[in-house]
């Protein structure tokens, strides 16, 4: 498959400058054995893991992988859900069978609305505003048939005339037998990826490379199939090609506007793993025994999902199945977008893409107390439990209460992280850690000078570029010292882990290399606090 | 002193107010940014009556296109419904019609009905006519309230109507069929007991005063 440039003609879209290119030259004179840390004691490693491991890479390799036909034909069609359904215990009326319903519309009615939604908003064409003209990262989403279905910043149906140059754009190229992936000009990239009946477009002045730009493309489409489900999207436009999705996305564009603000800031994303709330083991036991012990009766539930400040308190699963990181950063990004959550107990049917993207699931959402605000979410692929879950729910926060470990979650959750400094390593700034046999990682609180948001956010940046560069397709690196003006930055990936650090400017090698050591021997220590190390299941 | 527990739905089109109007009366809180219902969410509340207590189990559905097929699982063992409209959308009135049909086709049992037009706040911008709505309301057995949640304007007199309504289900006659909970705590053995009340209890309740219990759709 051919990248198709237009306005420059390389199809390496690393964003590093010449500067840091020789940096990494001078990288490889530095030896991996000379930190000091002894094998086999990666920190985090488990030979169990909940989390599906993955390199966030993997997307980019599949989209890169397949051709138009096939891509097509791929998205998949067994299903999970139905799996566990005709499990041989009496099975009630499938999930699937309700969706086959729900798919059907008067063709009438969609046009009528269809229209009232194209007529109601009459803003000022954002092509013509400075202000939007200026956003750093715009993601755009279209139908195969041209039609407008969101925009990031601004309603989509003012951009009928863009969508459409982009759908041709991309049609031109498919009727090619290519496909576009990626167009440079300047400092602007704009990226495509092409799933199902839909376009994806972002266009980023961002330093964020092409294969970054990709994975939340990807993101957006699943946080789509999420709402929809694969089978319904694609069941509208074979019934109508020129169907106005936002009719059956009303009200999740929200979801969309959340996650794409939530990639901008949470690593977790780009290193495909998840954030575990510091917890004493004994407590993190407690905890998911009482969760084990309440639901372990309960038929068909598939995980019981326990999430504070956006951090995993506890998972447990269904044997056999282990979920994917790409799907809990998709509840989570609901859990952190819907504060209504908050004030009653909801029943929401949720596809997991990487799960079965066909399918729903139902999940019992609530928060634990009122003095305790951890969210539990029940996700079962039976429809009618709703009242078993709750009662469990019930039971579970009893005891919770009991055995004191509500108190142990708030005081987790209203303790500010740990910064390095607080570690006690001078000269390092800030890190994130990735145990890649679990799909954990760890980051310490930012200290200054990482304060501001602008700070936080260059600093992020700076990471994704690191992991770009470590994970670049055409030529992996398996460490990078860069010396920034700034910063003095490390990146350095194993087979037990990934690590990305934030120095002083002017540290040297040696320093550098020995405070790495100290870190991991912290991390070591404390591992059983800062990671999930088991695998519990019902 | 008579305890009555019914299962309430409350249905409409999308953003017509039902999460607001529940979270005012249960939470007593008005919030100008609730989220779009995903789904469903559960409520329970009491009323107090003066000779009767009157439990809710209050289905807050989502209005979304999406979400329609959903809705049988809610109304089909309720007790009464919530009609909700937004008087300043005409159209919300007329799919709180086609909800009416189809309760009507789909639910057996006998059910209160409550029209509710909310954001009576925006009456100089109304699109449905007040008239046209009561006599809807009486053609279909059901009593009309306008509302302003936002100004906590009425809410109270909905979730009243709704107590008495069931109430009178409760003493209405035998052959009804009706799933309503009823029990008497002056008769019954449990009535000081820490014990949560467990379905079986409840159901053999229902049988000593003689009314059917349909199966649960959710227990
Ligand atoms: N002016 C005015 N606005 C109201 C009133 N009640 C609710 N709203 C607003 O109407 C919008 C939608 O309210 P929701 O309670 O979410 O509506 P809903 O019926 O639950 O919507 P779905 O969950 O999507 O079905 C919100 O912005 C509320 O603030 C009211 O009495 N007056
Ligand atoms: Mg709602």
């Amino acid at each position: 498959m051919a990248t198709k440039d237009s306005a420059s003609a390389t199809t390496s879209s690393a964003s590093g400058s010449t500067a840091t290119a020789t940096a990494t030259a001078t990288a490889t004179s530095l030896r991996v054995e000379d930190v000091t840390v002894e094998s086999g004691i990666e920190p985090g490693a488990s030979a169990e893991t909940m989390l599906v491991t993955t390199d966030s890479l993997e997307e980019f390799e599949q989209e890169l992988s397949s051709s138009i036909d096939d891509r097509q034909m791929k998205e998949s069609i067994t299903s999970t859900i139905s799996d566990i359904q005709q499990d041989p215990v009496d099975s009630p009326k499938t999930l699937a069978m309700n969706l086959e319903k729900s798919a059907s519309f008067d063709s009438n009615e969609i046009d009528e609305l269809s229209q009232q939604f194209g007529q109601n908003s009459l803003d000022a064409d954002p092509l013509k505003c400075k202000v939007w003209l200026a956003q750093k990262k715009h993601v755009f989403v279209l139908s195969q048939a041209g039609k407008p279905i969101y925009s990031r910043y601004s309603s989509e149906d003012k951009l009928v005339t863009v969508m459409g140059v982009m759908q041709a754009l991309v049609s031109f190229v498919q009727a090619g037998n290519d496909m576009i992936r990626s167009v440079h000009a300047g400092d602007t990239n704009f990226v495509f990826v092409v799933r199902g009946p839909l376009i994806l477009v972002s266009v980023s002045k961002t330093l964020e490379s092409v294969p970054q730009l990709v994975l939340q493309l990807t993101y957006v489409y699943n946080q789509i199939l999420s709402v929809l489900s694969q089978s319904q999207l694609t069941k509208v436009y074979e019934q109508r090609r020129n169907f106005d999705l936002r009719r059956l996305l009303t009200g999740s564009e929200r979801l969309i506007d959340h996650l794409l603000n939530f990639m901008d800031r949470e690593p977790a994303f780009f290193l495909s793993a998840v954030k575990c709330l510091p917890l004493l083991p004994s407590m993190r036991d407690a905890i998911t025994q009482t969760i084990v012990q309440t639901c372990s009766k309960i038929k068909n539930l598939v995980f019981a999902i326990l999430l504070a400040n956006n951090q995993l308190i506890t998972l447990v699963r269904m044997k056999k199945f282990c979920i994917h990181p790409a799907d809990l950063h998709l509840i989570q990004n609901l859990v952190d977008s819907s504060e209504s959550f908050k004030t009653a107990e909801s029943w929401t049917p949720i596809c997991l893409p990487k799960f079965d993207s066909n399918g729903f699931m139902y999940s019992h959402v609530s928060y634990l107390a009122e003095d305790c605000q951890a969210c539990l979410l029940l996700l079962t692929v039976d429809r009618d439990v709703f009242f078993t879950l709750s009662e469990a729910k019930q039971k579970i926060v009893e005891k919770l209460r009991r055995t004191n470990c509500l108190e142990a979650i708030n005081e987790s959750m209203n303790k500010a992280s740990i910064t390095i400094a607080e570690i006690g390593l001078s000269e390092m700034r800030h890190v994130l850690y990735k145990c890649k046999s679990t799909a954990q990682f760890w980051s310490p609180g930012f200290q200054p000078p990482y304060t501001t948001d602008e700070e936080i956010q260059r600093l992020l940046g700076c990471y994704q570029c690191l992991h770009h560069r470590l994970h670049s397709p055409s030529r992996p690196l398996k460490l990078i010292f860069q010396q920034l003006d700034k910063e003095t930055m490390l990146a350095w990936v194993t087979s037990g882990f990934e690590l990305y650090v934030t120095f002083e400017p002017l540290i040297t090698k040696t320093d550098a290399i020995n405070s790495i050591g100290k870190l991991l021997k912290w991390i070591k220590k404390e591992e059983e606090r800062l990671f999930i190390l088991n695998s519990p299941t019902f | 002193m008579i305890t009555v527990e019914g299962k309430v739905v409350l249905l409409g089109s999308q953003g017509v107010g039902k999460t607001s109007m529940i979270n005012r009366y249960v939470n007593k809180s008005f919030n100008n940014n609730v989220n779009p219902t995903i789904g469903a969410a559960f409520f329970t509340c009491t009323i107090n009556l003066d000779n009767a207590k009157v439990k809710f189990q209050v289905w807050d559905t989502a209005g979304q296109e999406r979400f329609k097929s959903m809705a049988p699982m809610y109304y089909r063992n309720a007790n009464a419904a919530f009609l909700v409209f937004d008087i300043t959308e005409y159209n919300t009135f007329t799919s709180v019609k086609s909800w009416v049909t189809e309760l009507k086709r789909n639910v057996e049992g006998t059910m209160v009905l409550i029209l509710v037009g909310n954001k009576l706040d925006l009456a100089d911008m109304r699109k449905v006519d007040s008239e046209e709505c009561r006599k809807y309301a009486e053609s279909i057995g059901a009593s009309y309230y306008e509302i302003s949640v936002l100004h906590d304007e009425g809410v109270e007199q909905v979730f009243l109507a709704a107590s008495f309504g069931l109430l009178k289900l409760s003493t209405g006659e035998k052959d009804i069929v009706t799933t309503l909970k009823i029990y008497d705590f002056n008769n019954s053995e449990i009535k000081n007991s820490d014990v949560p009340l467990s379905e079986e209890v409840l159901v053999n309740m229902n049988i000593a005063h003689g009314i059917k219990e349909k199966p649960y759709l959710c227990c």
